[in-house]
């Protein structure tokens, strides 16, 4: 059972690092707080919806989706500095299971997921977003959106396991998420865009996840489902799928690029 | 018994663009200390984390502790301590944190990765910062619990990757310090170093390195001995450089070298003290007086700059 304790220390690690340098937990909670704020009170008296409740009701699914989206860059970006700093080699020098340090980091950004969320929701909460679905499809959809974190830092650990500078990988990782988040049903109805685009938003693994958490909030999707394509009518299936196509590709790349030797 | 054996080790880089060892053999007696020293870009590096398993070679084998570095990396892993050239500690945590870390992930348990946490960091002078974060720490205190987590376990071998590069003369001394309480102790330690004094004070046996390759071998007195015995140096006022340069060579029957930036002439001798007195007669005839003038043994740098044909630092 090494490898489950060896895992757990590395988490310990990132959550003593957490303690250690409050401000980045404080960003990273603030940050979608300040979203929720903004989107709630800007754009939510000029983006008209049918639904119940208002636009809040459409917007906190989307947020949820892109905050554990955004995640993925503060993993990148770790990674990158533990190997730049020379302690990847340095776990790598020891007796430890090969994939304990990277698996010790996703259970850490899955921790540190379930903090953010409780935090947004409790801000959404204030606002006036009131999920309707039920106590059990609430929690599942918390879960869902905690099991598509976890599939996205095993992006976030290849990008920085390949990464040659902290910096560089966390910016790179942000103008990846910050459009892929855009170009959905998050914020938007995806009617208003370009044909093209309303593909693409409607394949978007984003656009079937908020799609697939606004059905468990007891919502009715009305900023996907234009082009009826497949993923915006069976979004939990579609998101399920992606989960599972995210880590078969990123769990066996990340675990060879940290045992690989030749580099 | 020999506790490291490299044997023909190459390793390109850049799909063969870049060779950074060449076919580099040594080996290290157990319980003893070699030194590997060259420039920069020699292959040091590269030497260590093939032994330290972190790289595998194209070709050639390697043993530590009798043991296959590329078919049992992971036992290799058991009986090793690595410390790199630069402090692979995590900076936001403590000092304490880390040694607590490694220890746990050395599987010592709880109860006694804190108790050798306490323990190293009391030895290395370390238990006043142990709480604070390794960000707030000097060059060489992030080294000094740089090499405390190396040798968490109590490694038999221990690799040194230029354990003192970058750290000023003081930090410098402490980290020698250190090292030879742990070679007292019986560890066998492979030490990199760019340093040449540093070989010279802690190594019982040296190679050199340069392009990958092994050039030389042997203890610090004996390659000292290759370059050339003893040379007498006088250091004089420019306007008698001359003077002294007649006096130097009739004394040591050799001609002598005049460095004129340094005010400098010297010449192999043979005899050492007869000629050095010889020439204090003939000083002292002349009424000449050197600023100062001594027996000088070849340092290392020479044995280096006679070996390559290019000083230590030139090629960085």
């Amino acid at each position: 059972m090494n490898f489950i304790t060896d895992a757990l220390v590395i988490t310990k690690r990132q959550l003593l690092q957490l303690s250690r340098v409050p401000e980045v937990l404080i960003f990273s909670t603030i940050q979608p707080v300040m979203f929720v704020l903004l989107f709630r009170f800007v754009f939510g008296g000029s983006i008209a919806t049918d639904s119940p409740g208002g636009y809040v009701q459409l917007l906190m699914p989307g947020i949820f989706v892109q905050t554990v989206a955004f995640t993925l860059a503060a993993t990148a970006s770790g990674l990158a500095e533990d190997m730049g700093k020379g302690l990847i080699d340095r776990f790598r020098s020891l007796p430890i299971s090969r994939s304990a340090v990277v698996v010790g980091r996703t259970l850490g950004d899955s921790l540190l997921n379930i903090l953010v969320l409780t935090v947004m929701g409790l801000a959404g909460y204030a606002v006036g977003w009131r999920p309707t679905g039920g106590l059990l499809k609430t929690a599942l959809a918390f879960l869902f959106l905690l099991a598509f974190g976890y599939a996205l830092s095993w992006t976030g650990i290849f990008a920085g396991l390949a990464a040659r500078d902290a910096r560089a990988v966390q910016n790179i990782s942000f103008l990846i998420t910050f459009p892929l988040t855009f170009l959905s049903n998050a914020f938007a109805p995806t009617t208003g865009m370009p044909k093209p685009l309303q593909y693409f938003a409607e394949w978007n693994p984003v656009s079937t996840m908020v799609a697939a958490c606004r059905e468990l909030f007891g919502l009715e999707n009305q900023f996907g489902a234009t082009a009826g394509s497949f993923p915006s009518e069976h979004p939990l299936i579609t998101s399920v799928f992606y989960m599972f196509l995210i880590m078969a590709i990123f769990v066996p790349l990340s675990v060879r690029k940290y045992v690989n030797k030749s580099k | 018994m020999k506790s490291v054996i490299a044997d023909n080790l190459v390793k390109t880089y850049r799909k063969g663009e870049v060779k950074a060892l060449d076919g580099l053999s040594l080996d290290v007696e157990e319980g003893t200390v070699l030194s590997v020293l060259g420039p920069n870009g020699a292959g040091k590096t590269t030497t260590v984390r093939i032994l330290a398993t972190l790289l595998s070679p194209d070709s050639g084998h390697a043993t530590v502790g009798g043991i296959d570095v590329i078919k049992h990396p992971d036992k290799v892993r058991e009986i090793i301590g690595l410390s790199g050239q630069y402090a692979a500690v995590d900076e936001t945590l403590t000092g304490w944190d880390n040694l607590v870390m490694f220890g746990r992930l050395y599987h010592l348990g709880k109860k006694a990765s804190i108790a050798r946490a306490d323990e190293l960091l009391e030895r290395f002078s370390l238990t006043e910062s142990a709480k604070r974060p390794i960000k707030t720490y000097s060059g060489g205190m992030r080294r000094r619990l740089d090499l405390a987590a190396a040798i968490i376990v109590k490694p038999k071998i221990l690799f040194l990757d230029e354990p003192t590069t970058g750290l000023d003369p003081r930090g410098r001394q402490e980290m020698w310090g250190v090292i030879k309480e742990l070679v007292d102790g019986g560890v066998t330690l492979l030490l990199t170093t760019q340093y040449l004094e540093e070989a010279d004070h802690l190594a019982d046996e040296i190679v050199v390195i340069d392009h990958g390759k092994v050039i030389a071998r042997g203890t610090s007195d004996a390659l000292k001995k290759d370059v050339g015995g003893e040379r007498l140096e006088v250091i004089v006022e420019a306007s008698q450089l001359k003077l002294v340069a007649e006096i130097i060579t009739r004394v040591s029957g050799t001609a002598a070298h005049i460095d004129e930036g340094m005010r400098s002439v010297s010449a192999p001798v043979k005899n050492g003290t007869k000629s050095l007195l010889d020439a204090l007669r003939e000083f002292d005839e002349a009424k000449l007086h050197p600023l100062d003038i001594g027996l000088k043994r070849p340092s290392l740098d020479d044995v280096f700059l006679a070996l390559t044909g290019h000083a230590a630092e030139e090629t960085k």
